[in-house]
């Protein structure tokens, strides 16, 4: 175990005294960002989703429930691991890995996904809607709508069903109906169009589970304290584990919803610098990424105000990222806030870097990543050696590989 | 009297519904809206929504969606769309032009740039699809004070108190969007309308305009009976879209026409006059 460092006498529990913690404000804001910008027809439905929910998160009845789910369906808590080999690999920081990939259905996604699905049937909706990119949140919903016996469309963009076969058909499996969508650059973010034209049509059967920490007020907040259970538990584990809490705290931002999990709880301790790390595709200077922190500009898109990537005249523009997750012109407006208070850090990791860390990950600790966790991998594995060997990373490994197989193994190929 | 507030007066007064054709603007081409708005004149309009395409229409079903696809493959911007409003003004200097849209276009102009150019333009309203009255009150105050008018949407969803909320930040006119579902939907239900735009009236001054979901004579003297005016969208986007684009203003003006021959042939009642008199 390395040595203890300054922060060990931080209380886990602090209050919460932060006013970033107390956000957003009654309307959904973070600072400037986030809100509801939204057609008309939705304001009502998203007025009644925020009153079901604020009841939901102060009833212990719901919350335990939340939590017998996670625990007995989902199995949590993840654990934190040591990757030991590679933390002296590195020969720096010691890097520790928060195993969401450990879920059922494979990623963090599950978490929001039980917790929308409980706030749904309390409403007495038995419809559900989603929007994926690659599948996991796809997937995930499709999970909780077989588990709680409500009929679930998923909108995916064509060229996703595509690209992502293998949780199409899961998502099948799982007795859902997947929409491919034809619109727009038929990706993610049109996948988000459609399955708002969807709620809009839909709106009095039909509850929206949105996979991240962005869309219209409440979303972002709801999303964001069901993922929050991911730093709860680091709070626990890791002085348990390694004595105290991290120096640092990096996780992938896409829509930002496992960051966002894992950085919430530790908002209100200062002296853990937290980093999120956005795609940087083929470089930002090729302008080939999907780095909207790092190199877009705000904007408002699917119901918040945030930072987008977008053109001079605020057309959304087609992003890149081997990570299909990743792939998502926009950002949860919390991060958009957390960069501005200069709270939390965002920088940016490449395809190639990100694939260089997936494959050390494997070899090195026998852990196939996610593509999307790999760029947080990567930037873990950037730092490290800079850092002193008593220094600690903390990193969510988001999800596992095994949807990455066929991108990875045509990457290799298109090499050798 | 401003130019929307005189054509609802005019046609008030002669009985007759305002007729509001909307058409993405640069669809087909930017010289082809400008002659589809004359043509539409021609045909009977009296109030001009001018669509700025933006790349996600989330509350447009898929006719307008691909007319600004094909605006947006055209490079056609909001800066862009505004010079042809100005162009359109020089020709017809008393016709209500309506800009309809979404948030970022305008947001990466800056709203007070924006509203000094639509003003120099001689734009007369904004219509903002996702700028509720909750985010809209800068926004609509600075409009306001350059004397554009600003036009809410109206839902089937929208409880009657929050009207009021609508009814203190709206001007022109307000858009009920006469069904749950996205623009071009088919399956309007014009009792429905009749009940929510008697809803409006008991808490909106303004006049009524009702929209989503015309699509042929029939609906149009429907929604005419209880609403001061009749808004078109993807059924004349279906005409511009479906043939040669040279005559794509001819078919959209004679389409526009057979509306306007159904309103101006309507029975003899005066609903939004009757309407009010309570």
């Amino acid at each position: 175990m390395p040595p203890r460092g300054p922060r060990e006498e931080l209380p886990i529990d602090l209050p919460e005294v932060s006013p970033v913690r107390e956000m957003p404000d009654e309307r959904g804001h973070f600072g400037p960002y986030g809100g509801v910008f939204v057609a008309e027809t939705l304001i009502a439905a998203l007025d009644a989703l925020k009153a079901r929910y604020l009841a939901c998160r102060d009833d212990p009845a719901f919350i335990a429930e939340f939590e017998r789910e996670l625990t007995h369906y989902v199995g949590r808590p993840s654990p934190v691991y040591h990757a030991e080999r590679w933390s002296r690999e590195l020969g720096g920081a010691q890097i520790y890995l928060k195993r969401e990939d450990l879920n059922h259905t494979g990623a963090h996604k599950i978490n929001n996904c039980i917790g929308q699905a409980l706030v749904a049937r309390s409403m007495g909706k038995r419809r559900v809607i989603a929007e994926t990119g690659a599948g996991q949140h796809g997937v995930a919903a499709a999970t909780v709508a077989a588990r709680f016996g409500m009929e679930c469309i998923v909108y995916m963009g064509s060229e996703d069903v595509r690209r992502q076969a293998q949780n199409v058909y899961r998502m099948g499996l799982l007795g859902a109906t997947v929409v491919p969508v034809e619109s727009g650059s038929k990706t993610l973010k049109d996948a988000l169009n459609e399955a708002m034209r969807d709620w809009v049509t839909n709106v009095d059967t039909t509850f929206y589970i949105i996979g991240t920490v962005a869309g219209p007020h409440p979303y972002p907040m709801m999303v964001r304290d069901f993922q929050s259970v991911i730093g709860r538990e680091c709070l626990t584990q890791m002085p348990e584990l390694a004595g105290r809490q991290p120096d640092m705290v990096i996780a992938c931002v896409g829509g930002g919803s496992n960051a966002m999990g894992i950085f919430h709880p530790y908002l209100a301790h200062p002296g853990v610098e937290l980093v999120g790390v956005e795609a940087a595709g083929e470089g930002l200077a090729t302008g080939h990424h999907a780095a909207s922190l790092c190199a877009g500009r705000p904007g408002i898109l699917h119901g918040n105000r945030t930072y987008l990537l977008q053109d001079a005249n605020g057309q959304i523009i087609e992003t890149h990222s081997i990570s299909a997750g990743l792939d998502y012109p926009g950002v949860g407006p919390e991060h958009a806030w957390l960069k501005d208070s200069g709270r939390a850090r965002y920088v940016a990791v490449t395809d190639d870097d990100a694939l260089a860390a997936f494959h050390a990950c494997c070899r090195i600790e026998g852990i196939i990543p996610a593509l999307e966790s790999a760029h947080a991998l990567a930037w873990a594995a950037r730092i490290a050696p800079t850092l002193a060997r008593d220094r600690i990373l903390l990193v969510n490994l988001s999800g596992r590989g095994d949807k990455d197989m066929a991108t990875v193994a045509e990457r290799s190929a298109a090499r050798h | 009297m401003n130019r929307i507030d005189a054509a609802f007066a005019r046609q008030r007064a002669a009985g007759r519904a305002v007729l509001i054709p909307y058409v993405t603007a640069g669809d087909p081409s930017l010289a082809a809206t400008s002659d589809i708005i004359d043509s539409m004149v021609r045909a009977g309009a009296d109030v001009i929504e001018l669509g700025v395409p933006f790349s996600d229409p989330m509350a447009d079903g898929p006719v307008i969606q691909r007319a600004a696809e094909r605006a947006l493959a055209n490079g056609v911007s909001l800066r862009d769309v505004l010079a042809l409003a100005a162009e359109v003004r020089l020709r017809h200097p008393s016709l209500p032009l309506v800009l309809m849209g979404y948030a970022n276009p305008i947001e990466a102009i800056g709203e007070a740039a924006f509203a000094e150019a639509a003003q120099r333009a001689g734009v007369d309203g904004v219509i903002v699809v996702d700028d509720p009255p909750e985010e809209a009150g800068d926004f609509t105050a600075l409009l306001r004070r350059h004397g554009i008018a600003t036009i809410f949407l109206v839902a089937p969803t929208t409880p009657p108190e929050r009207m009021e909320t609508i009814a203190k930040l709206a001007t022109g006119y307000v858009y009920y969007v006469s069904l749950k579902g996205v623009t071009g939907a088919g399956h309007l239900d014009t009792g429905d309308v009749a009940t929510h735009v008697a809803e409006i009236r008991r808490h909106v001054a303004l006049p009524v305009g009702v929209g989503f979901g015309i699509r042929d004579a029939a609906s149009a003297q429907a929604i005419a009976r209880h609403a001061d005016a009749v808004v078109i969208g993807s059924r004349i986007i279906a005409e511009i879209e479906g043939g040669e684009a040279r005559d794509a203003a001819a078919r959209a003006g004679a389409w526009l026409s057979t509306i306007r021959r159904a309103l101006d042939t309507m029975p003899a009642v005066e609903p939004a006059a009757a309407a009010r008199a309570h």
